[in-house]
């Protein structure tokens, strides 16, 4: 090729598409390196927290020396838990709505469109909801609370993928079920929700990443507890609030938890990223 | 060959619109009990439309209805009363592209069955092996039944969907131009199996591919801008044409 004389619509375009990739791997360098520095400064703060201490003793009292993340631990995993178990039912099932009569129904519309905001409605709104709903009337905080508060953002996460995901199955698939003879609900489950198993488990996952580490929500619902308890219907300890208030906190075991309990958080969520996506891209080999 | 047999479906007055377009104009047609019936006809002539009204497959998209009568068993399958679920499970479809459900070859072969029939274990392996013994498949599968039938090649996936069709035990197989995705060797076996079929099953069968409606059909409708040309028996219609637009486009002066 470098016999040639290069044709200059030729050598024009290839100047272009030496400047796209050049631009591209600098927008790209830009996000890894605010990313890396993000992780490499959570690393090094946080691996310092990090013992098994901080996995079975709970919080310190204000001057006291030690202390762990046992209770926000628990009560991060008690509420993500059981915000996930109750998001992601919901979530599919509306999904599964909006694919099969999204087109067709005002209803499906209205729904789509009340999706579509809360997917981009400040956490602190939706805290601030349940605080008038549900807080304001028991008159205490709780753990209930905050799941209540949690699910309401994953849940509109899940609907949004599920739906986008049911839409790619293409018709000719969904008409040779229905060639068969199967009534809607088995082409819907059966066949539709079953090509895009991966993508949908994908969606509940990434939902369970995103509430992970909302603390907004939180404040006005769960708020937080200094002991260990698990006890649903009052105030509970989690690490987004915890870390929120330690890392202001003047104390240096506190601001030193503050970082082991984001570098756990943070390495939870990027795990479960890893997980989702290995899980996704075997699927799709398949 | 005698025409006067009595005929599994037959097409009187047949009406199509799709909204306010209408793709079937007055459609008349016998279609034969245990013969192999081929609609061809330049793009857009209506020819796939025309099977889909055979399985109400149009009944999912709304804004597309049909007029007219279809008698199948005595009934006018277009009439609302009609259960659409049955009718399917007796009429079956095979796809221009493959479709084979994401599940493994077993299960896509017994997903039809599991429909209509409480089968226990054993009977269900039976089933299932025969089924892929029609579509002459079961030799090239019986080993990787419990792999996705999207593990396949195209022309496997293409009998799969055939083995699946003719699982349930319909009376009709409709297959909508079913070897146009598939290599000649595929094809080939695809056709193949059409003529066996037709031992058990009425066949009606849409293609672009003129040589396969003479090689595979009994009778051949050709179709044009919404309208049944000519209908005959394919010896007649490819010999001796008894129109001169049939006579254009099976000669390739047209289309």
């Amino acid at each position: 090729m470098n016999s040639a004389p290069l044709n200059p619509v030729y050598r024009r375009r290839l100047w272009i598409h030496r400047i796209g990739i050049a631009l591209s791997f600098m927008a790209m360098a830009v996000g890894l390196f605010f990313l890396m520095w993000i992780l490499v400064t959570l690393l090094v703060k946080g691996v310092g927290a990090l013992s098994v201490g901080m996995f079975t003793q709970t919080t310190p009292a204000p001057g006291s020396d030690g202390g762990g993340l046992m209770n926000p631990i628990v009560g991060s995993l008690l509420m993500v838990g059981l915000a996930t178990a109750i998001s992601t039912p919901v979530g599919i099932f509306a999904g599964i709505y909006l694919a099969e009569y999204g087109e067709q129904s005002v209803l499906a519309q209205v729904t789509r469109f009340v999706t579509d905001i809360m997917l981009s409605a400040p956490s602190i709104v939706i805290g601030l909801f349940i605080y008038a709903i549900y807080v304001a009337n028991v008159k205490h905080f709780s753990g209930w609370a905050g799941t209540f508060a949690i699910s309401l953002i994953a849940i509109p996460v899940v609907v949004r993928t599920t739906d986008n995901m049911l839409k790619l199955v293409p018709n000719s698939l969904l008409e040779a079920a229905f060639a068969l003879g199967a009534p809607r609900w088995k082409v819907a489950t059966m066949v539709r929700l079953r090509a895009v198993k991966a993508g949908v488990m994908t969606g509940a996952l990434l939902a369970l990443a995103r509430i992970s580490g909302e603390t907004a929500p939180l404040l006005f619902t769960a708020l937080n507890k200094q002991f260990f308890s698990a006890d649903m219907n009052a105030p509970l300890a989690n690490l987004p609030v915890v870390i929120y208030q330690f890392a202001m906190s003047p104390y240096d075991n506190w601001r030193a938890l503050a970082w082991g309990g984001a570098l756990l958080v943070t390495f939870s969520v990027l795990g479960l990223n890893i997980l989702s996506r290995t899980f996704f891209s075997q699927k799709i080999r398949n | 060959m005698n025409i006067d047999k009595q005929p599994t479906i037959e097409i009187s007055g047949l009406n199509f619109f799709y909204g306010n377009f209408q793709g079937l104009k007055n459609i008349n047609l016998k279609i034969h009990e245990k013969k192999v019936t081929a609609f061809i006809g330049p793009s857009g002539c209506g020819k796939s439309t025309l099977l889909r009204t055979l399985n109400r497959m149009y009944d999912l998209y709304p804004g597309q209805r049909a007029e007219g009568k279809i008698m199948y068993h005595g009934r006018n399958i277009l009439e609302p009363g009609q259960d659409v679920n049955m009718l399917r499970a007796k009429v079956g479809m095979v796809f221009q592209k493959p479709t084979p459900f994401p599940m493994s070859v077993y299960d896509n072969v017994a997903f039809g069955v599991r429909l209509y029939e409480n089968l226990p274990k054993g009977e269900m392996d039976e089933r299932v092996e025969w089924a892929l013994n029609k579509a002459a498949l079961w030799g090239e599968v019986k080993d990787k039944l419990n792999k996705s039938g999207l593990s396949l090649s195209g022309g496997q996936q293409q009998r799969l969907c055939i083995a699946r069709g003719v699982a349930v035990k319909p009376d009709v197989l409709l297959l909508d131009e079913p070897t146009s995705a598939l290599d000649p060797i595929s094809t080939a076996k695809i056709e193949e199996l059409i003529s066996e079929l037709k031992q058990d099953y009425t066949i009606t069968i849409v293609t672009h591919n003129m040589q396969q409606a003479a090689r595979c059909s009994d009778y051949t409708a050709y179709m044009y801008l919404g309208e049944l040309v000519e209908f005959g028996e394919t010896d007649q219609i490819f010999m001796n044409p008894a129109k001169t637009e049939t006579q254009d486009y099976i000669t390739g002066r047209f289309g």
